[in-house]
């Protein structure tokens, strides 16, 4: 990976994004990597509009700031679009992933100013397939790894494994339903390139 | 050895809390406290410690509640927050004079109104002549430290204070980061027992506590505080000796970066240290001999080490997270320019006001205030009063 990686999480309250925000900089950190894991926090509520941010490193991390220019951004609610300036700031030879059931040139169109890469993976989807539940924030972790390179695949799935049999240890088949989710977002990310 | 994890502020300081161990935790349990009680509470009901964790009705309570199981001969602890702290303003003042040292973690944040949960130091600097020490983090593993730290500063014989070690209120209070801890017996054998010299619950002698103190007596046991709190910069010193030779990492007063050779210089307390940090290597990257002074210890205030840092310097930018209506800059700014007043000469301050309410502080923020302190310098006007940051207009 790069030396560094930052990423910006929206989200509307209740999908998880500070949820996924800090697993990303769990998961990263089981890996060796130095991470910040932090949300916005202000007067939001279930259903407002949210942001949170991962920053992952080889080396210690000092800046306590938001991120203003991310590599990456993730998008967990698709009608943030437009509300929300999605892309601010968001460097070109980056990527935008977004949770939505449309095409990625259908998302392209809503992008309009925004020149890098697009990818799109229906985290709703497989999340009530595989989960039973519309709780999107696991898939698009894994889109999110799979489309910043931030770690090996082999890895996350096992630390990923380790830490839903410890957070669910009392139900264990929600840990399959869960690694399950994650497998078929990364094989279901979908990419438009301009 | 020490044990590589990944936490919030707000875990760090609670594991610490753990590790010790501590007689009494008395704590507001909902808002505007902060997750520590929670986490302890959570210690406790889990049956990981023995300490008796009391849940009162408001933080006026938690101090009163803490001032009296510490004055009974109990390690007594809280944790609090933003209007939290200002309530307990009253007893603050008890706890400080009766010389009792509990230790209190505070996470920074605004007071009201108008109404703001975020990130500024207001409820701390508010209290600085409590008579409490201040310690202020940068990170979550400065917030452990202190806290480990501050239960031995304050409890040594010659200083018997006691302390707040505050970090920024989601800043680093809510944000997971990596950080080493101590394994548990290691913090338990460093900060020992608490074996209190004078307590009420001694049944070889009775002492009273907090009795009406008349004008012949006041003013000396007023300055009594005040010897203590001169004691405490020796003692927090040797604590921080003894802390290094436990955990590798070294703290002092004042932490000096880059600023051997430094032309500019901002002086600042707590997260945004970290992104000056950063703002300091880009300016010197630029060609520009910018350094920083973080404040770790804001009581006792440490003069001497700013005025040996800042010396050499030609133009300092003082920040500060807290307004104090003095209409001549905040507290930070204050007591900087009169450390330096008389010491120093040639040395041109600029006070900033900053970061109030949680606006956020960039890289590109330090920046301009080096910017600013470049311009002092060209032109040699030093701006009348102080200056806000990144103020909308």
């Amino acid at each position: 990976m790069n030396e560094r990686i930052e990423i910006r999480w929206h989200g509307r309250g209740g999908q998880g994004a500070k949820t996924a925000s800090l697993l990303l900089a769990d998961v990263a950190f089981s890996q060796g990597l130095y991470v910040q894991g932090f949300p916005e926090y202000g007067p939001e509520r279930m259903g407002a509009p949210i942001t949170a941010y991962t920053r992952l490193s080889s080396n210690p991390i000092r800046v306590h700031s938001n991120i203003y220019e991310p590599d990456f951004v993730a998008v967990m609610d698709e009608t943030l679009i437009g509300p929300v300036d999605v892309t601010s700031g968001l460097k070109e030879d980056g990527a935008i992933v977004v949770n939505t059931s449309k095409e990625p040139a259908e998302i392209a169109a809503l992008l309009k100013g925004y020149k890098g890469k697009i990818y799109t993976v229906d985290a709703a989807s497989i999340s009530l397939a595989t989960i039973g539940r519309n709780i999107p924030n696991t898939p698009m972790l894994a889109a999110v790894v799979k489309v910043s390179g931030a770690m090996d695949k082999e890895a996350f799935f096992d630390n990923m494994r380790n830490s839903f049999s410890h957070k669910f240890a009392s139900k264990p088949e929600v840990v399959d339903g869960n690694m399950k989710a994650l497998k078929m977002s990364m094989d279901g990310v979908n990419v438009y390139e301009r | 050895m020490s044990i590589r994890e990944r936490f919030s502020g707000n875990e760090a300081v609670s594991i610490a809390i753990k590790q010790i161990n501590p007689d009494v935790m008395a704590a507001f349990p909902i808002t505007p406290s902060t997750e520590i009680p929670q986490y302890v509470s959570s210690y406790v009901a889990n049956g990981e410690i023995d300490t008796e964790f009391v849940a009162v009705e408001s933080e006026h309570s938690s101090m009163s509640a803490c001032i009296g199981a510490q004055a009974a001969g109990a390690r007594s602890m809280t944790a609090t927050s933003s209007c939290g702290l200002a309530l307990m303003w009253e007893m603050l003042y008890v706890a400080a004079s009766l010389r009792l040292p509990i230790t209190m973690p505070v996470v920074n944040r605004a007071l009201s109104g108008p109404i703001n949960i975020n990130n500024d130091h207001s409820d701390s600097m508010g209290a600085r002549d409590t008579g409490w020490i201040q310690m202020y983090a940068e990170n979550a593993q400065e917030a452990y430290d202190n806290m480990i730290q501050s239960v031995r500063i304050g409890e040594h014989k010659d200083v018997l204070l006691p302390v707040m070690t505050c970090q920024d209120g989601f800043i680093t209070s809510h944000a997971v980061e990596n950080i080493n801890i101590l394994e548990t017996e290691k913090v338990k054998a460093f900060v020992g027992e608490y074996k209190a010299e004078k307590y009420l619950l001694n049944p070889e002698e009775n002492i009273s506590m907090g009795p009406y103190d008349i004008s012949a007596y006041y003013m000396e046991h007023k300055y009594q505080q005040a010897v203590s709190m001169e004691n405490a910069k020796r003692v927090i010193a040797e604590v921080a000796s003894e802390f290094e030779t436990l955990s590798g990492r070294k703290y002092d007063f004042i932490e000096e970066y880059k600023m051997d050779d430094a032309d500019f210089a901002i002086v600042i307390i707590g997260s945004s240290a970290g992104t000056a940090k950063d703002a300091v290597d880009e300016l010197r990257n630029e060609g520009i001999k910018a350094g920083l002074v973080k404040i770790r210890i804001f009581r006792p205030f440490p003069a001497e080490e700013i005025v040996k840092a800042l010396k050499n310097v030609k133009v300092v930018g003082i920040m500060d997270k807290a307004e104090g209506y003095s209409n001549n800059g905040g507290p930070l700014g204050a007591e900087v320019k009169a450390a330096l007043y008389g010491n120093v000469t040639g040395v041109k301050a600029v006070n900033f006001v900053y970061g109030l309410g949680g606006r956020d502080v960039k890289i590109e923020s330090i920046k301009t205030v080096f910017e600013q302190l470049l311009e002092v310098d060209k032109t040699g006007k030093v701006p009348a009063h102080y200056q806000y940051l990144g103020l909308r207009k």
